[in-house]
């Protein structure tokens, strides 16, 4: 033994313990397993969450240093990113004006014009300020950012965007910064607008871009309360220099004062901004998850034969996504931070984890004999694909190893990670995976259990062995059809695809879930990436917990500001001192207030949430402006100075001189345009689109359901009224079709138990046990004839029942306990001499026929004391020889080349005109037993065709009743006919095969005289008129056939094929009854045979089996093993194929394939008969009752009872008759059931 | 006979799928129309005497594989652009569709022929290819693909050498991964060999410039690239294949 297989077999051992350890305690493991994902995820939580929001970083600005573009020793300190020059410097100067103190003959207008017209004097101002020092003059235009041109897709933006010199922006740029088209500007606020984008916007508009702060907090706006207008200059810097700036801003701050301001100047802020995702890298992301997902798709799509499909493949993906995670989790716990793009690796990991080994466990698995025990069968599962599995684990590790070693930082971080997610993906199959998988098939089995206990009873259990890994002892046809209970979405391919849609939607209240999540979702995001939200707390929880942020800054400046600052609105409450400066000093223009105070009069106050305006702005508009100039923040850093704080102080006289002559002519009212008369109108606007779109959704759903729903959808009630007890589901989506009352139509008459039905569209035959056949109008269910039995006391020639041991007990249990009644009820044995005083040549009359000759003293009423009748045997022979003379004297060819005789001739007594033909038979005159019980029969063309037990085959008119033909060639019991054009083939009891040729002779003129002339008007029947004489003959007998007894003989298309115990199948032709295959493949008695037109020959077996056959070159389609007994029925279509057995199970194949599409469980007992209506409707019959089912769905349609004691009496013999209607034996009675027109209609 | 019926109503799954697709690239369509005819009269001269439903399933086959290869060129080379790319997505795709637009239908029509090339090579070997044939295996396969394109368009390597050998490395991991055979490697091999020689002659000839002006470094990973887009082709063309044949039976 190498040591290859010493390792193989102790991987297996192993495996196999633990399969066992997993089944059978499935829920602790669940537990620790989940506790384990858990705890390896714990770690996690310190992670910051991905996102594109930029990171800050704040130092301190007097000892500050560009950082050099190599780390330092000082790493974890300092972020990553913080490295190098930042891409600009913002600097800003916050300007806050007002019109103080408020005048009341001042318009809406002065609010802003005048303060946003001070920014030209400001820019002029910062634009010529000169720094001057021992190293030389400084001045804006050498230390700030040159631009040059705006991107072509920007040429309306030329006029108000600087381009080729500084980046400098401010509310001046809206008029070029020139004071002059400033003052001609009309309608202030129609310029700004004008450039706003319309609809709604979510990234960064011009205006915010230009006056520096968002834009409620601008002030500039008719209705502002506060009248204070905030504004900044921006300018970009390239270089830093903190003298230029410290005198610029020494200068501002002497020029504008501002006396309360709070404002810290001693941290700058530098702001890293992530990469951005554009199309151009969401397409390779987005195909990336594509075949992720479709990877996903196509391996869960191999589970199979499992309680839950979805479920199963649910646990697959839990267990590769949460190993991904415990990977992440573990390796972070180990030092190791992730720095590749989580979104952009993950299906990477996925794919190189992969689901492989849990399909193949499950596979394994679900391959082992159903017969063990759960534990078992996991165990043997496990170990089998032991192997395999560790060998695959081992190949992937060492691939990944390989790739650690290409030394490419990048590739070893995501190996090192799918090493990790490997072995972690490894424990939890083992764990987790297995222990779901042992939960499901327990489940699976006690749902099996549940459906089948009665067939599974009589089904020894067989005893696996305590240990053997390796060999799983192959069933012999268990396990192919063991597992019926199939996932529903596999049983419902079938569906139509709009179908299949809508009720996946409806099944799983998708849209309601979609919605809600797609809310929640919403939520999360609108929280997530407000401003003013969760976003910034989260940075700010970010920067506060690493170590980084708080690097070089004191505590107050890290987190504080940064919060409240979040939110305007709380800070303004949380405002620790508003500095109650009413009479503002204007220090700047020397205006002074003339003590004018009124309440209105605006005030401004500096607060921390102006120290952080750069966050009250959307993220995006520092990226957005320097994009304009072709300029890519992603991955780069920009660094913004400490605010200048710029407090403007405007007398109302300075408004009014800087007024537009039109500010006031067009000005409307102030006062009854407040802004609660504008919400008001927002809010009626608002809820007038919210009641018309709510409208238009209730008409779009309306038109949805009239579409989708049926007319009369849920109109009918009763839906599960007559549903079986409600054990049947009828639908697994609740939807149950109308039902519509069906009631059958009872032909009674019979004594006793219906034994043999035929029907050939128009009529109906039946036979019952006590041998009287009897002709029903299958239209309306008339009785038309009574064929009654020449005596009750029937002598059964049993010699054949021994073959017959071994037999369905079900489908033919009547003749074995008939025989031994009968066989009690004539004491003198088969040959008793009582026949021919028994003999009854005259049929009975149908009381129809009154126009008849009365022949009534004929009739053999009863049938057990009457005398013998007039026409002994002897009689009829004499008399056949006689005319048989005559016949053929005055017969001008053998053939049927003789003129039909226009005068047909009276209807003869059937023995009249028979008897000359049978009495050449050499052997007819031996005991010809009248006797026997009928055995099989068949009506074709107002003949019926009647096989008995004695062996003998009668034909007689359907009509009249009366005999038309007899043969009794043969003396062993006829157990199956068939009738198909004028053949008719007869299969014994001995294994030999009869053929019959029924010949229709013209009477000729002589047998006139017998009988009166007319009844030429009679409507001729399809084959056979009541007039023809008709010859059966005995074309050829194959003696041995079969070697046992022939079970089932069917007929169609030229072919006559016949099934026997002795397990084949034999193809005659039936034009000269030649063989022309001996069909082999089953390996017990074949039980039901069905052949149609279309050639297609099924043939079901005592063993179970089905196999499909090629009738043109005799060779196998298919072969199923689909039930655990005997197939008692089996039915084609077009595209499937139907059998139901003695296991109580339906189960549809497909023809093409051989695949099983479903099975039906019904109830015990029953279903032993089958018939399909049209392509979808097949029909089975039950225990006192019909039921219908759709075969597209499998589901149960309607179930019609026949009669009020329906327990006990079972649908044995189950017709479908042309005009869609079904015949069914129902005990004594036959049952007429008329399918309404609402299945018919089902597509 | 069993197999005849199965044949005759095989091969519905795969082409109902990439309809859609079809029609969504129903401009790449209208230019595939005419090499399409050329590929498949050069198949089928190559594969003999084909029957009227094999040509038929061939085609169907090529069509599928040569949308495949459109866009997988198409994705490819965003991932490439992006290596530079600029702020704004417009021009990214008007780069895209504009400059080269030949390059999406050459890649099609290759992986139309090398996907047919592949199940022809292994049935003209007579050895079928059994190993993990399965959808989901050719998944996995062309995630791999494009994570070492990924790979190489987006991590920054020390060198080109570096490069090269670890994108050698990860294709032949690829192969071995997804292949294993024989024929697999050397169509693999002449088809990146072909392909890289011809990429060169096109830039000697100066009717395709490479956007990099590292010249070394695109030359590094050409071939690595070609090879394992010849066997993921490769793979997905056997599938196609078998699945027409199979189908049936594994549903």
């Amino acid at each position: 033994m190498t040591v290859r297989e010493r390792l193989r077999q102790n991987i297996s051992a192993a495996f196999y313990r633990h399969g066992l350890l997993c089944a059978s305690y499935p829920v602790p493991i669940v537990l620790f397993t989940s506790a384990s994902i858990l705890t390896c995820c714990y770690p996690l939580l310190k992670l910051p969450l991905p996102g594109t929001g930029p990171v800050v970083f704040t130092t301190g600005v007097r000892d500050y240093t560009i950082p050099y573009h190599e780390p330092q020793g000082e790493i974890g300190e300092r972020p990553e990113w913080y490295r190098g020059p930042p891409v600009a410097y913002i600097q800003q100067v916050l300007v806050k004006a007002a019109v103080s103190p408020w005048d009341n003959t001042l318009v809406p207008v002065d609010v802003f014009r005048s303060p946003i017209g001070r920014v030209f004097s400001l820019l002029e101002e910062i634009r010529n300020h000169v720094y001057t020092d021992s190293s030389g003059v400084r001045s804006l235009e050498s230390l700030c950012l040159q631009v040059t041109d705006l991107l072509p897709g920007l040429r309306r933006m030329q006029t108000i965007l600087p381009e080729h010199g500084c980046l400098l922006v401010s509310p001046g740029n809206y008029w070029q910064n020139q004071r002059d088209l400033f003052d001609l500007d009309s309608d202030l606020l129609k310029t700004i607008h004008q450039h706003e984008p319309k609809g709604f916007h979510i990234s960064t508009s011009l205006r915010d871009l230009l006056f520096g702060v968002m834009k409620e907090h601008t002030g500039v706006s008719l209705y502002s309360k506060k009248r204070v207008v905030t504004y900044t200059i921006t300018i970009a810097l390239s270089s830093y220099d903190p003298r230029f700036l410290g005198s610029l801003r020494a200068r501002l701050k002497q020029l504008h004062p501002s006396l309360n301001c709070t404002l810290r100047d001693d941290h700058m802020v530098h702001v890293h901004f992530k990469e951005e995702i554009g199309i151009a890298e969401l397409i390779p992301l987005v195909t990336t998850y594509i075949i992720l997902f479709a990877y996903i798709y196509f391996s869960t799509r191999k589970i199979d034969m499992v309680k839950s499909k979805w479920g199963l493949a649910l646990a697959a993906v839990v267990t590769v996504l949460s190993s991904l995670l415990m990977s992440v989790g573990l390796c972070t716990l180990f030092g190791l931070t992730p720095t590749l793009n989580g979104g952009e690796i993950f299906p990477y990991l996925v794919v190189v984890i992969g689901l492989e080994n849990v399909l193949v466990l499950t596979k394994s698995v679900v391959s082992t004999p159903v017969d063990l025990e759960v534990k078992l069968r996991i165990a043997q599962g496990l170990s089998n694909e032991s192997w395999s599995i560790m060998k695959n684990v081992a190949t992937e590790l060492g691939i990944i190893l390989i790739g650690y070693f290409t030394l490419v930082p990048a590739i070893q971080e995501f190996c090192l990670f799918a090493v990790v997610g490997l072995v972690s993906d490894f424990f939890l199959q083992m764990f987790f995976f297995t222990t779901v998988l042992s939960i499901d098939i327990r489940r699976m089995e006690l749902a099996d259990l549940n459906r089948r206990l009665p067939a599974e009873a009589g089904m020894p259990q067989p005893k696996p062995g305590p240990l053997r890994p390796r060999e799983t002892p192959p069933p012999p046809r268990q396990s192919p059809h063991t597992i019926t209970l199939q996932a529903p979405a596999f049983r419902n391919l079938r569906l139509p695809k709009r179908l299949r849609v809508v009720y996946f939607l409806a099944r799983t209240r998708l849209a309601q879930r979609i919605i809600m999540v797609g809310t929640v979702i919403w939520i999360g995001i609108l929280v997530y990436t407000d401003p003013a939200g969760l976003r910034t707390y989260l940075a700010a929880q970010v920067s506060e917990q690493s170590p980084l942020g708080e690097s070089g800054l004191p505590p107050h400046l890290g987190v504080a500001p940064v919060f409240p600052g979040g939110d305007p609105t709380s800070t303004l409450s949380v405002l620790p001192a508003p500095e109650p400066t009413i009479i503002p000093e204007n220090h700047s223009n020397g205006h002074d207030s003339l003590g004018h105070i009124t309440p209105v009069s605006p005030q401004i106050s500096w607060g921390p949430e102006d120290e952080d305006g750069w966050k009250h702005l959307y993220l995006r508009q520092w990226p957005s402006l320097f994009s304009y100039y072709n300029i890519t923040l992603a991955k780069r850093y920009i660094s913004i100075l400490p605010v200048i704080p710029v407090t403007l102080h405007l007398s109302p006289q300075e408004a009014i001189e800087t007024r537009h002559p039109q500010d006031t002519r067009h000005q409307p009212p102030p006062i009854p345009r407040t802004p609660d008369q504008q919400n008001d109108l927002t809010l009626y606007k608002v809820a007038a689109l919210g009641l018309a779109a709510g409208v238009l959704l209730v008409l779009l759903l309306f038109c949805l359901y009239r579409v989708l729903c049926p007319r009369n959808y849920g109109q009918n009630g009763v839906p599960h009224g007559r549903r079986r007890r409600g054990d049947l589901p009828c639908d697994e989506y609740g939807y149950s079709p109308p039902v519509s009352e069906i009631s059958p139509l009872l032909l009674r008459g019979h004594s006793m138990d219906i034994e043999c039905l035929a029907s050939d569209g128009m009529l109906l035959a039946s036979c019952c046990l006590a041998g009287q056949i009897r002709v029903w109008d299958a239209q309306t269910g008339d009785c038309l004839t009574i064929i009654p039995n020449n005596g009750l006391r029937r002598s059964s020639s049993s010699g054949g029942w021994e073959h017959r041991d071994g037999w369905d007990p079900m489908t033919m249990p009547e003749p074995d306990t008939l025989s031994g009644a009968d066989t009690g009820a004539c004491l003198e044995g088969a040959e008793c001499d009582g026949y021919p005083l028994r003999r009854r040549l005259t049929p009975s009359r149908p009381a129809l026929f009154v126009d008849q000759p009365d022949l009534t003293p004929l009739i053999d009423t009863n049938f057990s004391e009457l005398p013998p009748s007039q026409k002994p045997p002897k009689n009829g022979f004499d008399f056949g020889e006689l005319v048989d003379r005559a016949y053929q004297e005055h017969e001008p060819s053998p053939s049927l080349a003789f003129t039909p005789s226009p005068t047909a001739p009276q209807p003869r007594r059937p023995s009249v005109g028979d008897q000359p033909v049978m009495s050449p038979d050499p052997c007819s005159p031996g005991p010809t037993d009248w006797d026997s019980s009928v055995w099989a029969m068949e009506l074709r063309g107002n003949l019926i065709a009647a096989g008995r037990s004695s062996g003998k085959l009668e034909l007689w008119d359907a009509v009249e009743g009366s005999l038309r033909c007899c043969n009794e060639d043969g003396v062993s019991g006829i157990t199956a006919l068939a009738f198909h054009n004028n053949r008719i083939v007869a299969a014994r009891l001995n294994g030999s095969l009869d053929f019959f040729t029924v010949e229709t002779n013209k009477p000729l003129g002589l047998l006139q005289y017998r009988g009166a002339p007319g009844r030429g008007s009679m409507p001729p029947s399809p084959c056979y008129r009541s007039e023809d004489v008709i010859n059966c003959q005995l074309t050829r007998s194959v003696q041995c056939a079969h070697q046992k007894p022939i079970t089932v003989l069917r007929a169609a298309a030229g072919r006559v094929v016949t099934g026997s115990q002795d397990h084949t199948v034999r193809v005659y032709r039936l034009e000269d009854s030649c063989c022309l295959f001996t069909l082999q493949g089953h390996s017990g008695g074949i039980t039901s045979i069905y052949i149609d037109q279309t050639m297609v020959l099924a043939s079901g077996g005592q063993d179970g089996a089905i196999c499909l056959w090629d009738v043109l070159t005799g060779s196998r389609v298919s072969h199923v093993y689909g039930h655990r007994g005997d197939v008692t029925s089996l039915v084609c279509t077009t595209s499937c194929v139907i059998s139901s057995g003695l296991d109580d199970l339906i189960c549809i194949w497909d023809r093409s394939t051989g695949i099983k599409l479903y099975s039906i469980q019904q109830e015990v007992g029953c279903g032993a008969s089958l018939g399909v209506i049209s392509e979808s409707l097949l029909v089975t019959g039950g225990q006192g009752c019909v039921s219908f089912w759709d075969l597209n769905f499998g589901d149960l349609l309607q179930t019609v009872y026949l009669g009020q004691n329906s327990e006990g009496q079972g649908v044995r013999q189950l017709l479908v008759l042309e005009n869609a209607a079904i015949v069914c034996d129902f005990g004594s009675e036959l049952s007429l059931v008329y399918v309404p027109s609402v299945l018919e209609k089902l597509d | 006979m069993p197999r005849l019926e199965e044949h005759c109503w095989s091969c519905s799954c795969p082409t109902r799928m990439k309809a859609e697709e079809l029609s969504s690239a129903s401009w790449v369509a209208s230019k595939a129309e005419e090499m399409m005819s050329i590929v498949t009269s050069v198949a089928g001269h190559a594969c003999g005497s084909l029957h009227r439903i094999q040509t038929a399933n061939l085609i169907r086959r090529g069509l599928v594989l040569f949308t495949i290869g459109v866009f997988l060129a198409l994705v490819l080379n965003l991932l490439q652009i992006q290596r530079n790319v600029t702020l704004f997505p417009e021009e990214v795709m008007a780069t895209l569709f504009s400059s080269a637009w030949w390059i999406p239908p050459c890649c099609g029509t290759a992986a139309a022929v090398i996907g047919l090339l592949y199940p022809c090579l292994d049935s003209h070997l007579g050895e079928p290819h059994k190993f993990k044939r399965e959808w989901a295996s050719v998944m996995r396969c062309i995630a791999v693909f494009v994570g070492i394109n990924h790979a190489s368009a987006k991590l920054d390597f020390a060198n080109n050498v570096q490069l090269s050998l670890t994108l050698a490395a990860l294709s032949l991991g690829l192969w071995w991964t997804f292949d294993r055979s024989r024929s697999g490697f050397g169509l693999g091999l002449t088809t990146a060999l072909l392909a890289t020689l011809i990429t060169q002659l096109l830039v000697y000839n100066g009717v395709y410039q490479y956007t990099s002006p590292d010249f070394l470094y695109v030359r590094s990973w050409l071939p690595c690239i070609f090879f394992s887009g010849g066997v993921t082709v490769g793979n997905i063309g056997r599938q196609l294949a078998m699945g027409c044949a199979e189908k049936p039976h594994n549903d």
